[in-house]
This record gives C-alpha cells, sequence and structure tokens, in this order.
C-alpha cells in the first residue's frame, strides 16, 4: 500500500524575502523583487535587471571555510533546507537518519564558479585551477552538501530539467515518500546564474525582458505587453514527509501531495510544443495520478514566464486540460514578483502553492493591464484573492520540451 | 621568518577556518588543522599566488606542517 505524502515544513531564499513569513506576506501583497543588476556591471548588456537576492549571509547557515568551498547555488539551498527542517520542527540527531533522504536539483549548477575558473585558466594556465572547481560546480552539489551539512543519509539524488528542475525533484522525492522508502524527504531546487555567461546566452536567445526601465513592472506574465522573462535566483525547500510519521510526532500539516506528472514535448529545444500539448499531458497525467477530476482543481500556479510563446501556449494547455471549468479555476504567475528562479522555480512556487491552499488566500499575478486575447483565463490580476480551495496544481516547464506537474490538495483525514 | 609566518598564518586561518592561535610551525595542516587534500592543493594555489613562487607536486607532497611551509617560502623565496 502506498504511503500519503505530506508537506511538513518550508525554507525560501528568493529575491522577496528570506524567511518564509516575509515572503508569503510579501506574495499576498504583491511585492517585486526586481531591480537593477549589482551583481556585475550589465552596461554592455541589453537586459539590465533581474531578482537579485539581498542581504544573504551564508554564515548564519555554515561556518566559513564550508562558505568557501560551496557556490552560491549550493550556500541557497543548504540555506533552505535549514530553515525548512527547523520550520518543519524536526530535529534529525533523534532521528534513523537513514530514514531522511534529499533531492534537490539545479537546472544549470555553478556557472559563476566555472566562469572564475575558466578565467583563471586562460590568464593563467591550467595549474591554477582551484582544486575545489569541479566539486562546487556539478549541480547535484547542492543534494551533496544538504546531506552532508544535515547528516541526512537516506535516498540522495538531483533533479536537472532545466526550469521543470524544482518541480521534478519535488515530484520524484514525493515518490519516494509515498514507496516507503524514506520516512522525510528534504526537496526542492536552487540557482545562483545572476551572471555574465548566463545574461550572455539568454540574452542572445532574445529570451530576456529589455524592460530595464521600470525593473518592477518587467516581469508581466499573460499581459499583452510581455517582452521575456526576468531572471530570479534563490531557492524553495519543503519537508516532504509520510503522513503517518508527521501525524505521530504532532507536526504541522501545510498540505498534501496528491499526484505528480512529467512528460516531454518532444518538439523543440527552446520552444513549447504548438498548443502547449505537452503541458497538456503533463497537467493530464497529474490529475490522473492525483485520482481528480478537472472540477476538482480551484487554482493553478502557473509556469507563466512572462514570454509571448510560454504564456500563451500554457493558457491553451489549461483550456486542453480542463475544457470548460478552465475559466472557473484560478491561475496566477508568481514570477511576476520573485522573477524566473529557472531550476529553483518549482521549489518556491511549491511553496507558494501549499501556503495558498493552508491559508485560503490564492496569490495575485501583478503588473497585470493590458488583456491579450490570447490570454484569456482569470489571472488573479495584481491583487490576492481569499478563497479556499480544495486542490491546486503547480506547472514548470522546461527547456528541452520538459513538463512536470504537482497536484497539492488542503490535508483532510480520510 | 616572523613575517612569513604571519602571512602563512593568514592564509591558514582565511582557508581552513581555525583560529590564528592554532597555526604553530608545528600544526600538521590535515591531523591539526582539519585541512583535506582538497584543502592542501588549494593551500598550495594561495601560497603561490602570495609569494609568487612554484611549488612542484613533488615538493607539495612534503609539505605537512605550517613549519614545512614556513621554510620552502625562506629558501624558495
Amino acid at each position: 500500500m502506498t504511503k500519503r505524502v505530506v508537506i511538513t515544513g518550508m525554507g525560501v531564499i528568493s529575491p522577496i524575502g528570506n524567511d518564509l513569513s516575509s515572503f508569503w506576506n510579501n506574495v499576498i501583497t504583491g511585492q517585486s523583487g526586481i531591480q537593477t543588476v549589482t551583481r556585475f556591471d550589465v552596461s554592455e548588456y541589453p537586459t539590465k535587471i533581474a531578482g537579485e537576492v539581498n542581504d544573504f549571509d551564508p554564515e548564519v547557515y555554515m561556518d566559513k571555510k564550508d562558505v568557501r568551498r560551496m557556490d552560491r547555488f549550493v550556500q541557497f539551498a543548504v540555506g533552505a533546507a535549514k530553515d525548512a527542517l527547523k520550520h518543519a520542527d524536526l530535529d534529525l540527531t533523534t532521528m534513523d537518519r537513514d530514514r531522511v533522504g534529499v533531492y534537490i536539483g539545479s537546472g544549470i549548477g555553478g556557472l559563476s564558479t566555472l566562469e572564475e575558473e575558466h578565467r583563471k585558466l586562460m590568464e593563467k594556465g591550467p595549474r591554477r585551477v582551484s582544486p575545489f572547481f569541479i566539486p562546487m560546480m556539478i549541480p547535484n552539489m547542492a543534494a551533496g552538501q544538504v546531506s552532508i551539512s544535515l547528516g541526512a543519509k537516506g535516498p540522495n539524488s538531483a533533479a536537472i530539467s532545466a526550469c521543470a528542475t524544482g518541480t521534478n525533484a519535488i515530484g520524484d522525492a514525493a515518490k519516494i515518500v509515498e514507496r516507503g522508502e524514506a520516512d522525510v524527504m528534504i526537496a526542492g531546487g536552487t540557482e545562483a546564474t545572476i551572471t555574465p555567461m548566463a545574461f550572455a546566452g539568454f540574452c542572445s536567445a532574445k529570451a530576456m525582458s529589455t524592460h530595464n526601465e521600470e525593473p518592477q513592472k518587467a516581469s508581466r506574465p499573460f499581459d499583452k505587453e510581455r517582452d521575456g522573462f526576468v531572471m530570479g535566483e534563490g531557492a524553495g525547500v519543503l519537508i516532504l514527509e509520510n503522513l503517518d510519521h508527521a501525524l505521530a510526532r504532532g507536526a504541522t500539516i501545510y498540505a498534501e501531495v496528491v499526484g505528480y506528472g512529467m512528460t516531454g514535448d518532444a518538439h523543440h529545444l527552446t520552444s513549447p510544443a504548438p498548443e502547449g500539448e505537452g503541458a497538456a499531458r503533463s497537467m493530464k497525467r497529474a490529475l490522473m495520478s492525483a485520482g481528480l477530476a478537472p472540477e476538482d482543481i480551484g487554482y493553478i500556479n502557473a509556469h507563466g514566464t512572462s514570454t509571448g510563446p510560454n504564456d500563451k501556449f500554457e493558457t491553451m494547455a489549461i483550456k486542453t486540460t480542463f475544457g470548460e471549468h478552465a475559466y472557473k479555476l484560478a491561475v496566477s504567475s508568481t514570477k511576476s514578483m520573485h522573477g524566473h528562479m529557472l531550476g529553483a522555480a518549482g521549489g518556491v512556487e511549491a511553496i507558494i502553492t501549499a501556503l495558498a491552499l493552508k491559508e485560503g488566500i490564492l496569490p495575485p499575478t501583478i503588473n497585470y493591464e493590458h488583456p491579450d486575447p490570447e490570454c484569456d483565463l482569470d489571472y488573479v490580476p495584481n491583487e490576492a484573492r481569499k478563497v479556499q480551495v480544495r486542490a491546486a496544481l503547480s506547472n514548470s516547464l522546461g527547456f528541452g520540451g520538459h513538463n512536470a506537474t504537482i497536484v497539492l490538495k488542503s490535508y483532510e483525514e480520510l | 621568518m616572523a613575517d612569513t609566518l604571519s602571512r602563512v598564518q593568514r592564509i591558514i586561518v582565511d582557508r581552513l577556518g581555525v583560529d590564528a592561535a592554532e597555526v604553530t610551525l608545528e600544526a600538521s595542516i590535515t591531523e591539526d588543522l582539519g585541512g583535506d587534500s582538497l584543502d592542501s592543493m588549494d593551500l598550495i594555489l594561495e601560497l603561490e599566488d602570495e609569494f609568487s613562487i612554484e611549488i612542484s607536486d613533488a615538493d607539495a607532497e612534503k609539505i605537512k606542517t605550517v613549519g614545512d611551509i614556513v621554510s620552502y617560502i625562506n629558501s624558495h623565496s
């Protein structure tokens, strides 16, 4: 018999807050975390804005020596994981640590480390490259370092599926708990790619917004004037726990993970499949695995990147999946506030979806000003809405044609 | 000598996160100061930069203590 999986803790490092309560408060009051980039000189780049994590001090979470051995994306993951455990009120030292696992992915990995060490290689030769280069740069190291710093010895892996990473990690981790292979999985996504190379690449691909004059208005998912995504950085990590284990220790339950679906577009390296058919199949699979009907879903936390094609095709995919009900449910993209956190997006957005269910508040899509006839759903424009929904989806769609959807539900005893 | 030691101490304190008082001439990088094989290599690179010298792999393998570092630097720079 499969186990029920519940969310009992969450930790977040983001452009709109580095602790859960200020983060959630910013989400429901519609605050933008987008600003002019300060991490490097953007004067020669067409895009000069991003959602940077401000005031993050890694030494709050680890000693100085460990800070030096971790790329920023790993520091974010360790910070968010420690906060999530604390939020869940879990103490690993009193548990069977073989039953506690980690599943945290990153879309890109330690790009700033790669850039710095590559500079050394070019300027000073191969002998000058740091022995920490490889273990700092490889994208699985977030999962590795979180397990090392917490002593979590159970199942350990990392999803790497571009912007679908966080959702894949959570879905895959939930399956591990469901199969009874762990009592607790620490799962989510992390990313830190506000770097010259990442910006150069995304700018060349014409994927990012150039709305530089008003940074806070640049990320405008589903709005007719949208002109590309705005990069964010940070991490979102959740504690997924076997329901019986959570009940036995009297844990607070925020939501239940009831479904997971993923598909491949088999279409193009960056463009979504026509009509978002891959995303539609992902949502259908997720609903089927949850045993829920389309009418049971009250809210979708959309991928909603603020690029022309994504928002149009994701809207079509929602209509394909939900039929007439597509016009009755609420859809919002919180990327309008925290930007597109790439591999961390699914982690952060799962946290928002769980809190929306727990608190009975649907987060808004901010900067929604100009309706687009091709995007004609209820996007919860500009203001949060007090509505208690029973079940919700969170979508993440990535370069490579990766589509992933999780289904969360308010916790109810059966 | 004293100047070399204080510069070496500063680097080791920074890289290994130890207290300066622990970085004595007798202290072993791996056994007393908690450095692993990656730290040791990293330290060699840092020392090469700091003192503008080149330490061959064969010589690097012989360096075990803070005192070894200081005397190597004093005889090669």
